[in-house]
């Protein structure tokens, strides 16, 4: 059996209009909500007026990607058990905002990561470190999304043309900067809200669908999974994909490090515990963004062997776009032309609001952190950091867009995965230190964000990824002297060790203020003196 | 809201400084707040170990155990599929009994704190 889904879906028209009716509603969506939009307060967090329960939602929505709805469904479907460890690390990693982040974080900052990790420290050179390390992240992370786009479009489009592609992803990138400068942060949390809840609905109607197909009992969904795929019982246990060489055994924990220690320390998901008013919120949004995330990866799981189970693993890798193309074709073996559609809206919608948070945590960091604290020194002209911020988002949606077109065809669950782990090692050591250890000071946040950054990158340049085999960016030279392609497993403890060397060669200096210091404890614990 | 009977009264933070701050460095050598921030990190660091231990025993057992985690407890129920859903069922309970833990031992604490500062719940 195969299906060509271009072909299966027939009338790419439809889902054109399926499209243009999402953008629509949601362009709308912000053009309603964002009738005050001219504060930074009201830029960057929304006026901190959402409550828990829409910040979660919404926090679900900026961290369940394109890369976790159709790669992770692919990858269950292709290598089954493998590919639903993504899932896990995914979810687990959420303890760490709700236990050590969220609520501190609510406290202390106003609206960027630089605001918590500078609290205490030199205002310039710490802000400038925060914001380096923001802009490099979003900036991976995007690339990720927009390269996604692209193929995801031609996937759906039947686009298969450079020129198409690079049109498809000009237009993402001009929606998602109108989302930015009409909406705010207020539009943007809006459209997350809508498209986290389609997703979920979506989600959880076809995972129910699929369990009552086999009388509601997981085992023979299994079996019958196992049965069409390539794998047989295979899929079912772990190691199909990772279980290959003692390098690759390593790899996957050293991928999954990082995952479950870059979910607290990514940028775009830090700035949404500033939408909500207070801490007790900020909790909230925590715990909802759990909820929803346990729902819907218990139901990527059930997709996932699903499709397995009904379209076939053969089918799936034979299909345009491989893995990720599981989840639309088994959309439209079970209700055809419109569920695939709206499967389809729904992935495209998640893309664009996805990179519309980065868009405005980058342009936030650039304005907040570069252009108001460390050129202005903290006393930019009035109104004029609101501009730059706006300017900014222009300028990284053409990056991202220019980005985005010479990233077409890179592996987007590698780029979504460097991103974690370039959170993990710039940022988590910093914020951890800075809000639990009182004696962290200016030189250990130094060396902790730009020795973790620093590492990550060139780790990175010569791991396997970039160099050395078939599939890798160049692959005609070899300098890999790396073996591993996710560098988290050394990157992130070398950049705690780093943090406490730093602090410790610092300490001579005598930096420190010991009353900033008491007022971020205080202020970070119990939120006295928080906005 | 309960309150805390065995709160002090003898720290007096309503004093505001010049400049309309409370007094962070009192408040931060005041008993009370000792005491809460203790309550706390001794609640979520031994969480925060527990959970990453218990995540990474998985992860090491799927990569290095994959014979452990084929064992068929059942119709094409293997065992690592079973400890994957018991990752998702510790996450949830961890989760729970944070948001309990908080609710009962850090919101009551921290309303009287506030008070205390001057400044009233936002």
């Amino acid at each position: 059996m195969t299906i060509n889904l271009a072909a299966a879906a027939g009338n790419p028209g439809l889902n054109v209009s399926i499209f243009v009716g999402v953008v629509a509603i949601t362009l709308f969506i912000v053009y309603r909500v964002s009738s005050r939009n001219t504060t930074t307060a009201d830029y960057y967090a929304a006026g901190g007026a959402f409550s828990g329960m829409q910040n979660g939602i919404a926090l679900s929505g900026d961290y369940l990607s394109a890369a976790s709805f159709l790669g992770i469904a692919g990858a269950i479907a292709v290598y089954g058990y493998d590919g639903f460890l993504f899932s896990i690390g995914f979810l687990v990693a959420w303890l760490v905002p709700l236990l050590l982040v969220a609520e501190r974080f609510r406290n202390t900052g106003r609206f960027t990561m630089g605001d918590v990790v500078s609290f205490r420290m030199r205002q310039r050179p710490v802000r400038a470190a925060a914001a380096n390390a923001t802009l490099v992240i979003s900036f991976f992370y995007m690339l990720a999304q927009m390269a996604g786009a692209g193929g995801l479009v031609a996937l759906l489009l039947d686009v298969h043309t450079k020129g198409g592609q690079a049109l498809v992803i000009c237009v993402v990138g001009a929606i998602m900067v109108l989302y930015v400068l009409i909406g705010g942060m207020k539009g943007t949390t809006w459209v997350q809200i809508v498209k986290a809840a389609l997703l979920l609905v979506c989600v959880s109607l076809m995972s129910v669908f699929l369990l009552g197909k086999f009388g509601f009992d997981l085992g023979s969904l299994l079996g019958r999974a196992a049965e069409n795929n390539a794998l047989s019982g295979l899929v079912l246990e772990p190691g199909a994909r990772y279980g290959k060489t003692e390098t690759t055994k390593l790899d996957f924990v050293s991928l999954s490090l990082a995952l479950v220690l870059g979910a607290a320390a990514l940028p775009h998901v830090l700035m949404r515990f500033y939408t909500v008013p207070n801490a007790y919120q900020a909790r909230r949004s925590a715990v909802w963004a759990i909820w929803t995330m346990v729902l819907f990866y218990l139901s990527t799981l059930v997709i996932g062997y699903g499709a397995s189970a009904l379209v076939g693993s053969d089918a799936i890798i034979n299909a345009p776009g491989g893995e990720n193309s599981a989840v639309p074709l088994l959309a439209f073996h079970i209700g055809g032309t419109v569920l695939l559609g709206l499967v389809s809206a729904i992935a495209f919608t998640t893309i664009l609001a996805v990179v519309a948070g980065l868009t405005l945590t980058a342009s936030a960091s650039f304005a907040h952190d570069v252009y108001a604290n460390v050129l202005k020194r903290g006393n930019p002209e009035p109104g004029s950091e609101i501009k730059v911020a706006r300017l900014t988002a222009i300028v990284i949606g053409c990056l991202a867009v220019g980005g985005g077109i010479l990233a077409t065809g890179q592996n987007v669950a590698f780029l979504v995965a460097l991103a974690f782990a370039l959170a993990a090692s710039a940022n988590l050591p910093a914020i951890l230190y800075t809000l639990f250890w009182r004696r962290f000071n200016t030189t250990g946040t130094l060396w902790s964000i730009y020795g973790g950054l620093a590492s990550c990158l060139v780790l990175i340049l010569f791991s396997p990824v970039v160099s050395g085999t078939p599939t890798s960016i160049i692959p005609g030279v070899d300098f890999a002297v790396f073996p591993l392609s996710n560098p988290g497993l050394v990157s992130i403890p070398l950049s705690f060790a780093l943090g406490v060397a730093g602090t410790f060669v610092g300490e001579r200096k005598g930096s420190g203020d010991p009353e900033r210091r008491d007022e971020m404890d205080v202020r970070s614990v119990t939120g006295i003196g928080s906005g | 809201m309960k309150t805390m009977t065995s709160f002090s009264r003898d720290h007096d933070f309503t004093e505001e400084e010049n400049d309309g701050q409370p007094d962070f460095s009192a408040i931060a050598g005041s008993a009370e707040f000792v005491q809460l921030r203790r309550r706390i990190l001794r609640f979520v660091l031994p969480m925060t170990g527990l959970f990453l231990g218990w995540y990474l025993i998985y992860v090491v057992l799927a990569a290095y155990a994959p014979e452990f985690m084929s064992i068929r407890v059942g119709d094409n129920i293997t065992v690592g599929l079973l400890l994957g859903l018991s990752q998702f069922a510790t996450t949830v309970a961890i989760m729970i009994g944070y948001v309990v833990f908080a609710k009962r031992r850090i919101d009551p604490a921290t309303a009287q704190l506030r008070e205390h500062a001057g400044k009233a719940s936002r």
